[in-house]
């Protein structure tokens, strides 16, 4: 593999990682505030220790989230040196403003939040935690904001080769801007209530306090309810703004290697030959696609070989065909896992209304197992969104194999070795949170015996091996 | 433009936060092994950094951030060239945070003594690369006439910036020694005094040698003011000061000019940088500078916009947290 290649692999390995965690910490700390808010009202006591239960795996997940959106900070230098110096004047600014508006808010409050369960008052303490939840939302506005410039640049013009900002209030209204970043704030709602909801059903399931786990199974199916039909209304949307923004990407997301006729169905699966650029075998439903581009019911979708010709037209000689297996795939995994999380939130609520949960074992468990969907859909969704958008980093713009660092500073072999460390420090710091988690579910709203028990370790085995010193 | 100025101010003040507060983050990690010996006293260690580390991180998140939209030439040439030695950095950062959010949620003797090892080595490894990061940036690096580093990983370890990392450790230990004899619990506020009391003089003699060192240096040549001469000398006699106030009992002071120290240090390389930011060693025509490495002045003043709003705010909430957890830990009920 090239130098770029391992680049890319490296960005899509770290990104993705990270994503696994963002979502919860932005999901999962605003119903952390809700369900402190409730016991402020109520003074029942259940809510407080439903808010310190969550709140626990709450930590867990953050500490890996701000680890790993370190690297993510520094590996636009790192791997992409070119495209950091071509591209900094218009895309620092917003990671600057998260950092220092969004960043600091959310760090500095989840610690008070934490240890502030004495030291604070009812009130200080529950604003802390909507202070946190306020900041994670902060922090991926401006992180999209940065995103969306990729996806639809704008406000800028090209000076002595640099991308040079001309208006930021262009940057922040950028259409594109403000369909990703509702559809991503919802999706990590939704992510937040299923990561919920599903460990609420498995307590529920296996008895361990029941009582209280009710009440945030509730809080979780409400939730996800409401937010799975709004995610996929924006999603819809966000398709929609992609026929003006980025027409490959949509014929690629749909393998649609030729224009379409006016009533264009939607493919649910298909068997794509990408060397001869046709589709030899599909599932389709009539007029889907023109109402998922057009909202109306005709309108043909333009195919990837006239956008090719166009690009050509435009930007001289190339190939700016994305990968259209992988665009095609991730985007329908995305839709099915949101359509499957929809339906689990809607019957999840049925049976609440009808009381009748507490019976339905097998759902129970459908339940528990569909915590996977949400990170599949996130992960799928930026997938479709970074690989639909190739060969360009900055589109229409920059390509990406122009944006990599040159190989006199950052030879193929030393991504590689950073690529092997930061896989293996990546999986054993999920080993470490998924045991963690386990653990304290394990415990329930019961108190950690491993941690009010005092001294764990009789024996220091960091200094001498086993043979204890004590004072 | 004084635009360029007022940004290079301000990376060196976000710097100066980072070292300040996260210096003391890295010197509990790097001491705790060796002073607390009992489980319960590691806990007590690293429950009086626990509710603050994370905040203390985004200092570096913000000086990043801000290389990266004021300075990117910066930010990109640095990055790219010191490419390992940031990998090792950033995995340090990596199991040191999550170390500590993490040892002591299972008893386990085993779990508890990887990460102890890990806090300490990434804390060391943190701390000994960013000295000799700062001595390349001021000694200079190959950097070629299109602002790309032509250098390697060896290239970075050279005499004068392996003293730069040893003189940042033992300025962390002593940073750290100061926090944990405010902060501590009873056994650690002693112990914290004692390192205080042995380490003060190595850390400040070896600082004291290091600046002789830069000052000294063909890149220094005609960077050496007064005005660096002055935080030099500061930086040097603070340390030897929290000595002396440690001497007196006074803890806080003493604490106070740790912080001092190491305040003086940071915007002392920065005056040396001044007005270059990376040193190239092969043509000094080569040099980056704030001139030459800076984004455009539109730029810079929707920035400044931002940053003059929010940092006071940050100090605000961040100084509010400060005061609201000032007692120290207290191993009888111990979170972490
Ligand atoms: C702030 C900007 C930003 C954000 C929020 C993301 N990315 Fe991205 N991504 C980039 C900025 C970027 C980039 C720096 O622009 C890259 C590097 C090369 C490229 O094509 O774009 C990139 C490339 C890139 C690639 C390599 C594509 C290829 O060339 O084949 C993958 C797989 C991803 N990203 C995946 C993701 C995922 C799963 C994200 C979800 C969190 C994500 N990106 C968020
Ligand atoms: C490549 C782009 C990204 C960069 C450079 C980046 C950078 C960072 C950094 C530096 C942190 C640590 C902050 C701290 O120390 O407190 C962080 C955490 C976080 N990031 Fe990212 N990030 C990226 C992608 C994303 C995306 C796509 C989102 C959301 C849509 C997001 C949302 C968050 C949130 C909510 C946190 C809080 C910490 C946590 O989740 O545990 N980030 N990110
Ligand atoms: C079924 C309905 C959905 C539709 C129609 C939809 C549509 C889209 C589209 C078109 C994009 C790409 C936008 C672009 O490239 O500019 C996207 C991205 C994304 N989707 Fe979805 N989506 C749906 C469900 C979901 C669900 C359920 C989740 C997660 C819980 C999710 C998470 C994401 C994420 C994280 C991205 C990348 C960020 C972004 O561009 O907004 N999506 N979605």
């Amino acid at each position: 593999m090239t130098q770029l290649g391992w680049a890319e692999l490296q960005f899509g390995v770290t990104t993705v990682f990270h994503y696994f965690f963002v979502p919860v910490t932005i999901g999962l700390s605003f119903l952390i505030a809700v369900l402190e808010t409730i016991y402020l009202r109520t003074k029942n006591k259940v809510y407080r220790d439903l808010a310190k239960f969550w709140g626990h795996l709450f930590l867990i997940n953050f500490a890996v989230g701000v680890v790993t959106g370190l690297l993510q900070e520094f590996q636009f230098g790192l791997d992409w040196a070119t495209f950091s110096k071509f591209v900094g004047d218009v895309f620092g600014a917003p990671l600057a403003v998260e950092a220092l508006a969004a960043f600091f808010l959310e760090s500095s409050f989840i610690g008070a939040w934490a240890f502030g369960w004495d030291r604070l008052s009812p009130r200080a303490h529950a604003l802390t935690i909507w202070l946190v939840a306020f900041g994670t939302s902060l922090s991926a506005f401006w992180i999209l904001t940065a995103n969306s410039w990729m996806q639809e640049p704008v406000g800028y013009v090209i000076h002595n080769g640099n991308a040079v900002m001309t208006s930021f209030g262009d940057v922040l209204t950028n259409p594109q801007l403000w369909v990703e970043f509702p559809h991503t704030e919802l999706a990590a709602l939704l992510t937040g209530s299923f990561f919920m909801l599903a460990i609420s059903a498995y307590q529920i399931l296996r008895k361990k306090n029941v009582e209280a786990f009710v009440r945030s199974f509730k809080l979780s199916t409400v939730v996800a309810a409401v937010v799975s039909v709004l995610v996929i209304v924006v999603g819809d949307s966000q398709a929609a703004h992609l026929v003006k923004a980025q027409p490959m990407k949509l014929a690629a997301a749909e393998a649609l290697w030729n224009t379409s006729p006016q009533h264009a169905p939607w493919s649910v699966v298909a068997v794509i030959n990408a060397k001869d650029h046709r589709d030899p075998f599909q599932v389709q439903i009539p007029e889907m696609l023109t109402l998922l581009a057009y909202k109306r019911l005709s309108g043909s979708v333009e195919g990837i070989n006239q956008v090719q010709q166009q690009m050509v037209h435009r930007y001289g000689p190339g190939n700016y065909i994305p990968p259209v297996a992988i665009t095609f795939y991730s985007f329908r995994t995305m839709v099915f896992a949101g359509t499957a999380m929809l339906a689990l939130a809607y019957y999840a609520l049925y049976l609440f209304k009808k009381n009748r949960f507490l019976q339905k074992k097998w759902f129970l468990r459908v339940l528990t197992w569909s915590i996977a969907l949400p990170y599949i859909a996130n992960s799928a969704g930026w997938i479709m969104t970074e690989v639909g958008r190739q060969p360009w980093v900055v589109y229409g713009v920059q390509l990406t194999e122009q944006g990599v660092s040159p190989t006199a500073s950052v030879p193929a072999l030393d991504i590689e070795l950073s690529l092997l460390a930061f896989t293996i420090f990546y999986g054993a710091m999920a080993y470490a949170a998924v045991h963690l988690w386990k653990k304290a579910i394990a415990n329930g709203l019961d108190p950690d015996p491993d941690v009010s028990e005092g001294p764990g370790a009789p024996r220091d085995l960091f200094l001498d091996g086993g043979h204890g010193v004590a004072h | 433009m004084w635009l360029r100025e007022l940004w290079f101010v301000l990376v060196g003040v976000l710097f100066t936060g980072y070292f300040i507060l996260d210096g003391f983050d890295y010197g509990v990690g790097i001491l705790h092994p060796f002073i607390n010996h009992t489980d319960l006293e590691r806990r007590a260690s690293l429950s009086s950094i626990a509710p603050v580390w994370a905040a203390n991180e985004v200092w570096l998140v913000a000086a990043g951030g801000a290389l990266f939209a004021a300075f990117p030439d910066w930010y990109a040439t640095m990055f790219s060239g010191f490419y390992l030695a940031l990998t090792l950095i950033l995995l340090g950062l990596i199991v040191r945070g999550v170390g500590i959010e993490y040892r002591s949620q299972d008893k386990n003797p085993q779990w508890r003594a990887v990460w102890d090892w890990l806090i300490f080595s990434g804390s060391l490894v943190i701390t000994l690369i960013w000295g000799m990061a700062f001595s390349n940036l001021i000694r200079g690096v190959p950097i070629n006439r299109h602002m790309i580093y032509v250098g390697n990983f060896g290239t970075l370890f050279n005499a004068f910036s392996l003293w730069g990392g040893v003189t940042f450790i033992l300025l962390f230990i002593v940073q750290s020694a100061g926090y944990l004899s405010i902060k501590g619990d009873a056994f650690s506020r002693k112990a914290g005094r004692a390192v205080e009391a042995r380490m003060a003089w190595p850390a400040a003699a070896a600082m004291f040698l290091w600046f002789l060192w830069m000052d000294r240096l063909p890149a220094s040549a005609g960077h050496i003011g007064g005005w660096t001469l002055v935080l030099q000398a500061a930086a040097v006699l603070s340390l030897l000061l929290a000595r002396l106030a440690m001497y007196l009992t006074k803890a806080k002071l003493s604490f106070f000019f740790n912080s001092l120290s190491v305040s003086a240090m940071t915007v002392s390389l920065f005056t040396v940088l001044f007005p270059r930011v990376m040193v190239s060693s092969l043509n000094p025509a080569w040099n980056l500078t704030i001139n030459n490495a800076s984004a455009t002045l539109y730029t810079l003043q929707i920035m400044s916009v931002t940053a003059v709003i929010l940092l006071p705010i940050i100090l605000g909430y961040q100084t509010w947290i400060y005061w609201t957890f000032r007692k120290p830990v207290n191993d009888k009920e111990l979170e972490y």
